[in-house]
């Protein structure tokens, strides 16, 4: 089913498998005990106290912290299972110096013997965990470089006439912002020129594939074109007086490889957005007869409400003067 | 030309910037004879708006000479003695069309903006925030007006500049809070906050014919303006009485029949409910402060009207909806659509019926700006309006 408004597609964050989230978990509440409460921490695996148990402990916890942020945040939880897995080779071992010490001081370890059990136990985990989320990783996961989204807005004017304005090939720089220059070549087909990332330009040709008169308008970029777009824009009359609903449905595709993903990135970066405000505007055009400037919106970048003048950069509409 | 800027929170400071330009062909370029400060002015100085840049240009109530004019103003010649409207209209939208002119949908270039915070975009304000447009403001010696051939209405020179300034703002803020009760001649009218929006209610109530008009605030002068000047009944000011008790007393027990607030998000009060707000406030749980709104509904007469004229910008904690839902209440809201007020309140400013003047206690240049914001908000000196003079 088609949806309305732009979804986010995952960029996947953390572990993806239960087992993986679980152990970040784990890392998270183990690691906000032995922060907070390193002494108690320190008497249930049964070292005693000291001058450096109690720091050490303090690390430790700081460090299970980091790694279950990781497991759950990171785009790599695999190398966060993995330093888990590393994390548990020092535990052991500074488990058994503790071990070690005692025994030399003729002192029973119950307490430390089990804690290393289970930190064996868990280390068996972790690898596991880390075993399956590397493999998940490895996965090739399929780039999205494809689009889709609908957009809307009623503009008080007949169907008819807004038909019109959409179909004659030259308004539409006049509310398209990234748009150039779109030149008719022939009756059916345009050539387009977008501003595209770092002020380069890309062209390509359109052609129109259905044309409803006063309704519907449908084109699609010709084969060759960097970006495949294609859509529809349909005019249906608004309720009561309210004029014409203009609905607008995109797709976009980038054909593949570093390039075209590239491209379509750059020129797709909040797409939907941009369509939106594209819509805006030429609601504006056809409502007031021009685009609407305030003071900050003529200058380039982000800039206080103030007039610009002359020559520091405003960005004057060229029917201004 | 020098102009008002926005350095931060608590710093408004006079900067030289360029002179607008027409970037419209139906702007026109107006040379500010006065200009004055508004409460909501004081909320930006505060902080508690949205989407300020250092050194925007405030100001949203302003008037003076039209010096430019785009190719497609048709309406207004050089020299015309104008007052601006604070919301930017352009005329041709469904909304203007039907008055709403506060919700143009074609004036705020930033809607996308406007749209996230609030659902929809209304119009772009002069010298409010990128979110309402990013539009350079009147406390300053230049303003650029777009749709010039929609706002600014032509003043006579029978009529001082303090008499008509306040037809940009807060006399039809006013005068819309008590429109928008729909009052009828055996009304009581409750208005929250006597600044000076709270003063042109209490004075448009009288002029709707409002039966009794009582005014609520805790600054004595405020009270007194209200009671000698704006034409309240009763003041109650609410250090020394419960509002809500003294409100049943003056109504029988019935609860005014309209409840205005003019106070808005910066409320004050007392109490725990008060110190809760101030805190979840401070912790950006809550944006505005509704006291004074909590207060109207509970008083309000059961099928009432509460109308709100104060600003607000976000959300707020503790709404009564129970009391709303179980008594009928109708809340009517809005920035003033003030192309709408605009002709009547001329008209009755030259018939001398209304004189909304008195509110002005304090003249500056415009240069002393600063110290004027400083003044309005400290409601030192028994200040209530401060007008700066630019030219």
């Amino acid at each position: 089913m088609d949806q309305v408004g732009h979804k986010k597609n995952g960029d996947r964050r953390g572990a993806q498998s239960a087992l993986g989230r679980g152990l970040g978990w784990m890392s998270l509440g183990l690691g906000a005990s032995q922060v907070l409460a390193p002494r108690p921490a320190n008497r249930w695996v049964g070292v005693r106290e000291g001058n450096v148990a109690t720091p050490a402990m303090f690390v430790v916890g700081v460090r299970e912290l980091l790694s279950g942020m990781g497991i759950l945040r990171s785009r790599h939880p695999q190398r966060w299972l993995w330093a888990r897995v590393l994390g548990d080779v020092a535990d052991l071992a500074l488990l058994s110096y503790v071990v070690h010490m005692r025994r030399a001081a003729k002192l029973g370890n119950p307490r430390t013997t089990f804690a290393m059990a289970l930190v064996g136990g868990v280390l068996v985990t972790d690898a596991v965990a880390a075993a399956r989320e590397t493999k998940r990783s490895a996965r090739p996961r399929k780039r999205k470089a494809r689009e889709h989204f609908k957009r809307t807005i009623t503009v008080r004017r007949p169907p008819e006439e807004v038909y019109h304005f959409w179909r004659n090939f030259e308004n539409l720089s006049k509310f398209m912002e990234n748009v150039v220059l779109v030149t008719p070549v022939g009756h059916r087909r345009s050539h387009w020129v977008v501003q595209g990332p770092l002020g380069k330009a890309i062209e390509w040709d359109a052609e129109i594939t259905d044309d409803e008169p006063g309704r519907r308008i449908a084109w699609r970029s010709v084969e060759g074109a960097e970006v495949l777009n294609m859509g529809t824009v349909e005019f249906l009359p608004a309720p009561g007086d309210k004029g014409t609903e203009v609905h607008v449905d995109i797709r976009y595709e980038a054909p593949g490889g570093k390039a075209g993903v590239a491209v379509a990135k750059a020129l797709l970066k909040e797409p939907g957005q941009n369509v939106q405000a594209d819509l805006r505007r030429l609601k504006q055009v056809l409502e007031t007869g021009e685009v609407v400037h305030s003071d900050a919106s003529v200058q380039p970048g982000p800039h206080p409400a103030r007039p610009g003048g002359i020559g520091m950069g405003t960005r004057v509409p060229p029917t201004a003067h | 030309m020098k102009a008002l800027c926005w350095m931060g929170k608590k710093d408004v400071r006079i900067d030289e910037v360029p002179e607008p330009i027409i970037l419209n062909q139906r702007d026109a370029i107006v040379k500010v004879s006065s200009t004055a400060i508004c409460g909501s002015d004081l909320h930006l100085y505060n902080g508690f708006i949205p989407s300020m840049m250092r050194g925007d240009v405030l100001g949203h109530e302003f008037m003076g000479e039209v010096v430019e004019v785009g190719s497609r103003v048709n309406n207004l010649q050089i020299g015309d003695r104008v007052v601006v409207p604070f919301p930017i209209a352009c005329g041709a939208c469904t909304a203007c069309e039907q008055e709403l002119y506060s919700l143009c949908e074609n004036s705020n270039p930033n809607a996308g903006m406007a749209e996230k915070m609030w659902g929809h975009s209304p119009a772009g304000l002069f010298g409010y925030s990128h979110l309402l447009g990013g539009f350079a403001g009147g406390q300053a010696e230049y303003v650029r007006v777009p749709f010039a051939d929609v706002g600014p209405i032509k003043v006579p020179n029978s009529l001082s500049d303090e008499q008509v300034l306040l037809l940009s703002d807060v006399l039809p803020t006013g005068y819309m809070g008590a429109d928008l009760c729909a009052l009828k001649p055996s009304d009581v009218v409750a208005v929250w906050g006597a600044g000076p929006v709270g003063q042109m209610a209490i004075a448009s109530a009288r002029l709707l014919g409002a039966h009794k008009i009582i005014a609520i605030d805790r600054i004595p002068y405020r009270l007194d303006m209200a009671r000698d000047m704006a034409g309240a009944d009763v003041v109650i000011n609410y250090d020394e009485q419960d509002v809500v008790e003294a409100l049943q007393e003056l109504t029988g027990g019935r609860g005014p029949d309209a409840c205005i607030d003019s106070v808005g998000l910066e409320a004050h009060s007392h109490g725990l409910v008060y110190a809760y707000d101030k805190i979840k406030q401070s912790l950006r749980q809550q944006t505005d402060r509704p006291t004074a709104l909590r207060e109207a509904i509970r008083a309000c007469r059961n099928g009432g009207v509460v109308s709100v004229i104060g600003v607000y910008g976000g959300f707020i904690d503790k709404f009564p909806m129970g009391a709303v839902v179980n008594r009928s209440l109708t809340i009517k809201a809005g920035q003033c659509h003030v192309q709408r007020y605009t002709k009547i309140l001329l008209e009755q400013l030259e018939k001398g019926n209304l004189d909304p003047s008195f509110v002005v206690t304090h003249r500056m240049r415009l240069e002393d700006a600063s110290a004027g914001y400083d003044v309005f908000l400290h409601k030192q000196d028994e200040c209530m309006k401060v007008v700066l003079k630019a030219d």
